[in-house]
This record gives structure tokens, sequence and C-alpha cells, in this order.
């Protein structure tokens, strides 16, 4: 479902306009405040729920991880490098989830992926992706999911 | 001129009990237009029933110290200093219009209602206080007008181009510009010309006070009242279904600050 704006959080800053690739993100004229001009073309990238200072932008989850009018809240935090995630579900369950900010400054961070060492079969079959857990700023074990708990008819 | 009481002099020509009935019925005119705004855009009912819901969903029951302490906070920083305008030129913009304009008012009021007759003296503060409202609330208003307005700065739409939402700024400019310029023709003593801006001030009055219900005016007394409710669910932890702010977390990524918009 495409997002949306609560107006009274809305303080017209236009992050979002500026933010949006689908450039569907625009200033109403009757209040300067942000509006999706355009719902049908939003493809729900999270950019503009993400910039927004002030939280006021929202957009119901992608079906296929909060159906049926999930609940799912963004709250960016640049100071702190983290991203955090909010999903409560239907039935009162809430799941919070805390990611880091991966963005990089553009052009400063070009991976060398040729002068790499090439990746033993050890590591292409890990759950592990390139550069992790250097690359996420932490030298923690990260945590796996166990394959037996994986959903019965999915194959691996 | 800023030590003199303009409206102690028009009452010279126009009697003090017209302009006091002018004062109460623009008083009047802001009253009807915010009721009937909220009749028709139904945003009080909505506030309610959102602060009904932000209540079932609350994590713990805040006690009045609590609720006290967060109204306090939503007063110093959120009404006071604006600050969901962030640190930058639109939050300055808008003190110096806010203040500006708030001095403005009262100091008419106080002058018009207090020190209408030429024969009262008025002490000088009003005057003053008038003049400094007056000029605090152009710079702040031009200054808005004509280069932050998101419309322009974001959408790169001309500066001239002007909209609906135009007309609270726009009517308190020429309020606030007609002001000043009717106190000094009326200083200089030329015959004609301060009536002229005193006409126009005027009417500008009517538009900025008759005008509650099209422009965005009530937005002074909405925006408080969110501001409140934001923060309570803040405290209360319904959090309007957001996350909570991470707890002294791990250094992730760079953290590093937005870009600015370089497309236009």
């Amino acid at each position: 479902m495409p997002t949306f704006v609560y107006m009274t959080r809305c303080d017209g800053c236009g992050h979002c306009v500026d933010i949006c690739p689908s450039d569907i993100m625009h200033i109403d004229e009757t209040i300067r405040r942000a509006k999706n001009i355009e719902p049908n073309f939003c493809w729900e990238c999270y950019s503009c729920v993400k910039a927004c200072p002030n939280y006021a932008i929202d957009v119901r989850g992608y079906a296929d991880f909060a159906p049926m009018s999930h609940s799912v809240r963004v709250r960016r935090e640049e100071e702190k490098g983290t991203i955090s995630w909010k999903i409560k579900f239907r039935n009162g369950t809430e799941k919070d989830f805390v990611c880091p900010i991966t963005t990089k400054p553009w052009g400063k961070f070009v991976p060398k992926l040729a002068e790499g060492e090439k990746p033993n079969q050890e590591e292409i079959n890990s759950q592990k992706l390139y550069l992790e857990p250097e690359g996420l700023n932490t030298k923690k074990e990260l945590p796996t999911v166990p394959k037996d708990s994986f959903k019965k008819g999915v194959y691996y | 001129m800023i030590t003199t009481n303009p409206f102690s002099i028009l009452s010279e020509t126009v009697p003090a009990i017209a302009t006091q009935s002018f004062v109460i019925v623009m008083a009047f005119l802001v009253v009807i237009g915010t009721l009937v705004d909220i009749i028709h855009k139904k945003n009080v009912k909505y506030f309610f029933e959102n602060a009904k819901k932000a209540k079932q969903s609350a994590k713990k029951k805040l006690t009045t110290g609590e609720k006290t302490s967060v109204t306090i906070k939503t007063v110093a920083s959120d009404i006071l200093t604006t600050s969901e305008l962030g640190a930058g030129k639109r939050r300055v913009a808008h003190l110096l219009g806010m203040y500006g304009t708030l001095l403005f008012w009262f100091s008419s009021v106080f002058m018009i209602f207090c020190y209408s007759s030429i024969d009262n003296v008025t002490p000088t503060i009003w005057p003053i206080l008038w003049h400094v409202g007056a000029i605090m609330t152009c710079l702040g208003g031009f200054w808005f007008w004509l280069f932050l307005r998101v419309d322009v700065y974001s959408e790169a739409h001309p500066w001239y181009r002007i909209i609906k939402a135009d007309l609270f700024v726009l009517s308190l400019l020429a309020t606030a510009t007609f002001g000043l310029i009717w106190s000094f023709l009326q200083s200089l003593n030329i015959s004609g010309w301060d009536n002229l801006f005193l006409i126009l001030f005027i009417i500008s009055n009517i538009i900025l006070f008759g005008g509650v219900y099209w422009s965005k005016f009530a937005h002074m007394f909405y925006k408080p009242g969110a501001a409140l409710q934001k923060n309570l669910a803040e405290a209360d932890g319904s959090r309007d279904s957001l996350p909570p702010p991470v707890d002294a977390p791990e250094q992730y990524g760079l953290g590093i600050n937005r870009d600015k918009a370089k497309h236009y």
C-alpha cells in the first residue's frame, strides 16, 4: 500500500519531495504539507518514510512480511547510525529490529572485488554477506538461522 | 515614529470606539473561522480519536507529575522555540515571524484599548514594541516567503507563484508592512498618503482575520495540541507505533548525515 502523510506531524520541510525516486511526493497547495500525488505509482521503497525527520510518513508493509494492515514503522537516527523498525501484528505481537545505516557517501566506497581473495566454498555456503561482520563495524558473531527452522516446502 | 502610538493620532479622526469595535469584530471572525474550520476538517475529532487510540496502546499510565513534565517540555521546546523545525533557517525565520506577530498584535490591542486618545499619554515601550514586532514579522515573513518556502526550495517553483497556502503569510506580511508604512507617513504628516496606507492596513487585517477558514491561520491553535499529543505518546510508550529510540547502540554504520538535495 502506498505512502501517506500524517498531517499533524508533517512540517513541510520537503525532504520527502527531494528524495522520492518516483517524484510523487509533492507539496499540497492548500496547507503546504507533503502528500503523495500518485499513490498508484508508489513502489513502497520507504525512502521518504526514512527521510522524514518528523516520522510523519507511513506506509503499510509489504504483504509478504506484514499482511492485512499490520503496522510497520521506522525510526532513523543518523547520529547513532541506526535505523529501527517496529512491526505490529494484528494479534498484538510486536517485533522490534535495529539495523545499521549502511548508506555510504556517494563515490567514496567502491569495493575492489577483483583485488580481494576469492571466497572459498565454506564462505559461499555461509549465511554471511560480503564483508560481514566487519562491514557492519562489528567484530561480533552475527546470528544465523538454522536451516531446520525453515518453513516446510521451502527448499535450499 | 517608533515612539509614537499611531492609534492615538488616529483617534483625532476616527473615534476610539470604532477602532475598538474593529478589533472585537476581528477577534470574533477568528473564533468563527476556526470553529467552521474545525467542523469542516473534523481535525479535532481526529485528534481526540487518535489520542484515545494512543491511550489504548500505552505501555504505562502517566502520573500527573509526568504529564506536567511533558507539558512543560512541550511548551518550552515545541511551542516557544518550535523545535520540530530543527536547527536551521526555517526555525529562525519562524521564530522571528511568530514573536514579531505576537508583539505586534498584543501591543496593538493594548494601545487601542488603553491609550486610544491623544490626552492619554502612551508609555514609550508600547509603540516601540508595536514597531519592533512589525519589523520582526516582516523580516521573518519575507525571508520565509522569498527564500525558504518548500514549494520554491524543494519543488523548484518560481518564487512569484502564489498558492492558497500563501493567504495567511501574505496577508500577515501585508498587515505588518502597511502598518509600518502608515505609521511612517503619519509621522511625516503628509496629508492623504497616510490615509491610503491606513485603508490598506485595514483591508489586509480583514483578509487576515476574516480568511481564517481558507488560510493556515488556525495552525497556531492546532500545532501546540498536536505537539503535546506527540510528546505524551512518546512518554507513555505508545509512540504512534514507532519503534523506541535506540538505547546506547553499538556504533554500526558511519552514521552519515543526509546529503542536501543537489538536483536543482
